[in-house]
């Protein structure tokens, strides 16, 4: 009987802290002054708030089908969340828009 | 604690609607829609925990794709101001 504790105060944590790191990513998303450091932040929460909420639920689920699809999804985010990221920022590089502190040297985007 | 993640969940949402609308460049407003669509992902799994329906996944797998691929036709559009094949005359510009 206290498995299914453990097992239910796991879960609960996981999916407080998967809640917690995706306010944290959205506040960042909103506050970041530039488009490149947003882009880092709207990651936080896509990767690791993502994350942590998956595993709570598929704690809570079990070991049934419901898991199986969370796993599902947590892979096609997993997949998608970087390309895209990486599409984004690749549009706005090429289409001219400049890190602020431009380490790389000028002009040799 | 499902309604405790789907709160925070929809605190979020409106977090990033906020910067969808405010965001100054095009592409804050294209990462503010992908973020949207992962937490609206997000937000339809911890629902089906929540009613105790399963069946709500499927619907968060295809929202998780059918994400993906919007984000990247917007991108396309706005490099290349057309959906379908490339003309040769838009292959390269605003790259030079």
């Amino acid at each position: 009987m206290t498995w299914m504790l453990i097992v239910d105060i796991v879960s609960w944590i996981l999916i407080l802290a998967g809640s917690a790191f995706t306010i944290i990513g959205a506040v960042g998303t909103m506050r970041f002054p530039d488009f490149w450091s947003r882009l880092h932040a709207a990651s936080v929460s896509e990767s690791a708030g993502m994350l942590l909420l998956i595993t709570g639920m598929c704690l809570q689920s079990g070991l049934t089908l419901v898991t199986v699809k969370l796993l599902i999804i947590a892979a096609f985010i997993l997949i998608t969340g970087p390309t895209s990221t990486h599409a984004v920022a690749n549009a706005a590089l090429t289409s001219g828009e400049k890190p602020k502190s431009d380490v790389i040297g000028e002009g040799d985007v | 604690m499902f309604l405790a993640a789907a709160i925070a969940l929809f605190v979020s949402m409106i977090l990033v609607l906020a910067r969808l609308y405010a965001g100054p460049t095009v592409y804050d407003r294209v990462l503010a829609v992908n973020s949207f669509g992962t937490l609206t992902v997000l937000f339809i799994a911890v629902l089906g925990f929540l009613n105790g329906r399963p069946d709500f996944l499927d619907i968060a797998i295809l929202y998780a794709l059918i994400n993906f691929v919007g984000t990247i036709a917007i991108l396309k559009f706005f490099r290349y101001r057309t959906l379908g094949d490339v003309p040769q005359a838009n292959k390269n510009k605003g790259r030079d």
